[in-house]
């Protein structure tokens, strides 16, 4: 039982996780109907922001403050918009009429750039990193024996209210409206008096700022900072994506679902089948979803027509 | 007067004459190992030599890729998924194999001696295996288009990634010579990949398998882009509903040339698992998604769909990492630069889609007679 309760918490709050990262993905494939695989490498460059703001406060050192945590994460999530924003105006806008798969590479391109400019002494340096606790180790409370720890709860709770954040904004407010607008069609919305420019950059820093989010409290529930050019990282957006395609990309609420979907199946498959092939399960579940439903679960397929 | 049908068997050419022409290009390519055999690689000297031989497996690898994403335009990012399944076979084979043949796996022979028969064999049985799984890949999976297609291939290579790691150590002396093949290919050492002690059959001075390799893929790779398939696949390209209108089998199209181009990878990931110095190295760590997209990237640079440009990517794309190896922190910023004001200030690649003798500048040092 307690097994069972300790499996639960932990999908749970590697589903937030995900969502974190996959909303990035899925409102800038909603948008400019490609993939930004940088998009990864901003959620590490949000992990490694947070550790080196947290060592700039001198918090690193255990029993840093209350206020330590919302300071760095509001920092961070700043600080990697502003990355965000920058890559699309540098590198994506010049290619706005481009073969997608020119940007696809170009996006390779941004990858490869922010991982090995992270590596350089002045930046991050080369080597991996143990995050600071931010957060008291002290659990919140118990469930059937199982500890629930406070970055856990924290993480969940974050993570939901931004989802619920970012909910509002795309389905109950004007830039949310065209959003949507400029998603279902850039030329007419264009045509209607919708700047798609401003509404693309805006679409950047959201997903980025959600990007840094996720980076960061991966950092606090794991503990571990893999080198920035790490392939833990890559994982992590690779399976934040498969969750965004799993649950129809383009689709914000498919793309939290799919990412607590990949989460449950990734921890219980693990626990209770093999641990050794927990990456292959994650992209099994996208072949067998996408060979079964091809626009995702949530997703709607569009016809192609001559 | 005869009507056409009636002229088609005088006009068809017998078999010993086409034989005859079409055996020739393969002369030539075999020549040419040949001499990068005993001419090019014992004058340059092993840090060249080993950059040729790199220079020989990425051509193998992005002309390969370029005839599933260039020819056939579906985009696959698993090609190191294939270059793993073929590299491993082929190591198995050729590891396993000289000890149940020779009782150990040293070096047999020298240059065309009976290991290197055996080698060959290996790559070749390594290139059917991955295009066996290229077919597993792709029956279901090039059913999607674009993105889609790219992310399951993607997912594809990652699964087979997993699957190797998760392979049984490797054995070695005598438990190898009493254990049956069966369990001898699931002993592929995991995570830390094949290694033999004994030393690597594609040494710098060693490349002629290489090459060999290299040119029939080229031939192949021509003789399909003006062929009735490879024009069905340009056709599938350009646009696939008016395609299957015009009577183009779509999907056996995409899925022979997904085949074609994972039996070339699984051959290209072979000859990459026999050659880094004293290893046999097709470990998973090095032939994850990472690899692919420097395969895809050597594609898109080089120019989707175009053979020469394609090479002309690999050879570039292989030499200047070397070149600034010195720069060592820098030269992946830089080259991560290079990519995208590449793609920004030339999106269709170096060759676009044209051969190196559709460019204007070869046309005018090459001209024959006039223009034509």
């Amino acid at each position: 039982m307690s097994r069972l309760v300790d499996v639960f918490l932990h999908a749970l709050t590697q589903g937030s996780l995900y969502a974190l990262i996959a909303l990035g993905y899925t409102l800038v494939y909603g948008i400019l109907r490609f993939i930004n695989f940088a998009h990864s490498d901003v959620v590490m460059v949000g992990a490694w922001v947070s550790y080196t703001l947290a060592g700039v406060f001198g918090w690193a050192a255990t029993g840093s403050p209350a206020i330590a945590m919302p300071v760095v994460l509001i920092l961070t999530m700043g600080i990697c918009a502003v990355l965000g924003f920058t890559i699309e105006r540098l590198a994506y806008r010049p290619l706005r009429r481009a073969p997608r798969l020119n940007v696809l590479i170009t996006a390779i391109g941004v990858s490869l750039f922010l991982e090995h400019a992270g590596r350089l002494d002045a930046v991050f340096g080369p080597d991996p990193v143990s995050m600071p606790k931010l957060l008291s180790e002290e659990p919140l409370f118990h469930i059937a024996g199982v500890a629930v720890p406070i970055v856990d709860a924290t993480v969940v709770f974050l993570a939901i209210a931004l989802l619920l954040l970012l909910e509002w904004l795309v389905y109950r407010t004007k830039l949310g409206a065209a959003m949507r607008a400029v998603s279902f069609d850039e030329r007419t919305a264009s045509l209607m008096g919708i700047n798609v420019d401003r509404v693309v950059s805006i679409t950047f820093l959201i997903g980025s700022a959600l990007a840094a989010a996720g980076g960061m409290f991966y950092g606090l529930k794991y503990g571990q900072l893999d080198v920035t050019a790490g392939s833990v990282w890559v994982l992590l957006g690779l399976k934040a994506f498969v969750a965004a395609v799993v649950g129809g990309i383009g689709n914000i609420r498919g793309a939290v679902a799919g990412a607590f979907l990949i989460a449950f199946v990734e921890n219980f498959m693990a626990t209770y089948a093999s641990p050794a092939f927990q990456d292959a399960y994650v992209f099994a579940i996208l072949i067998i979803v996408l060979l079964v439903k091809p626009g995702g679960l949530f997703g709607s397929v569009t016809r192609e027509k001559v | 007067m005869k009507t056409l049908a009636q002229r088609v068997p005088e006009l068809t050419p017998g078999l010993l004459p086409t034989l005859g022409r079409s055996i020739w290009p393969f002369l030539a390519g075999f020549g040419f190992a040949y001499l990068m055999q005993v001419g090019i690689a014992p004058a340059v000297g092993e840090f060249y030599g080993s950059l040729l031989v790199n220079i020989g497996i990425a051509i193998v690898l992005a002309v390969s890729l370029n005839i599933v994403n260039g020819f056939a335009g579906q985009f696959s990012i698993g090609h190191a998924g294939f270059m793993l399944v073929g590299g491993n076979a082929a190591a198995a084979i050729v590891y396993y194999g000289s000890i149940k043949l020779w009782g150990s796996p040293e070096i047999h022979g020298g240059f065309l001696g009976p290991g290197e028969l055996l080698l060959v064999a290996g790559c070749v049985a390594g290139g059917l295996w991955a295009a066996f799984a290229g077919l597993i890949v792709g029956l279901p999976s090039l059913r999607l288009r674009g993105d889609y297609l790219a992310i399951v291939t993607l997912g594809f290579g990652e699964i087979m990634r997993v699957l190797v790691t998760q392979t049984g150590p490797q054995l070695r002396g005598k438990d190898a010579a009493e254990a049956s093949w069966f369990t001898l290919m699931t002993k592929l050492n995991g995570n830390l990949g094949f290694s033999n002690p004994q030393g690597a059959y594609l040494d710098p001075q060693n490349p002629f398998w290489v090459w060999v390799f290299v040119s029939i893929l080229l031939i192949v790779a021509y003789r399909l882009k003006s062929s009735t398939h490879g024009r069905a696949l340009l056709a599938v390209r350009e646009n696939e509903v008016a395609a299957e209108a015009m009577g183009v089998p779509t999907t056996r199209a995409k899925v022979s040339a997904f085949v074609l181009a994972a039996f070339f990878a699984g051959i290209g990931g072979a000859l990459f698992a026999h050659e880094l110095g004293s290893t046999l190295k097709p470990d998973p760590s090095t032939l994850g998604f990472q690899k692919s997209f420097d395969i895809v990237i050597m594609v898109v640079i080089g120019g989707m769909g175009s053979i020469t440009g394609a090479v002309l990517a690999a050879v570039i794309l292989t030499v200047m990492p070397e070149l600034f190896r010195e720069f060592d922190q820098y030269r992946m910023i830089v080259y991560a630069l290079a990519l995208i004001f590449m793609m920004i200030l030339r999106p269709q690649g170096l060759m676009g889609l044209r051969e190196l003798w559709d460019t204007s500048w070869w046309r005018r040092i090459f001209r024959r007679g006039g223009a034509s």
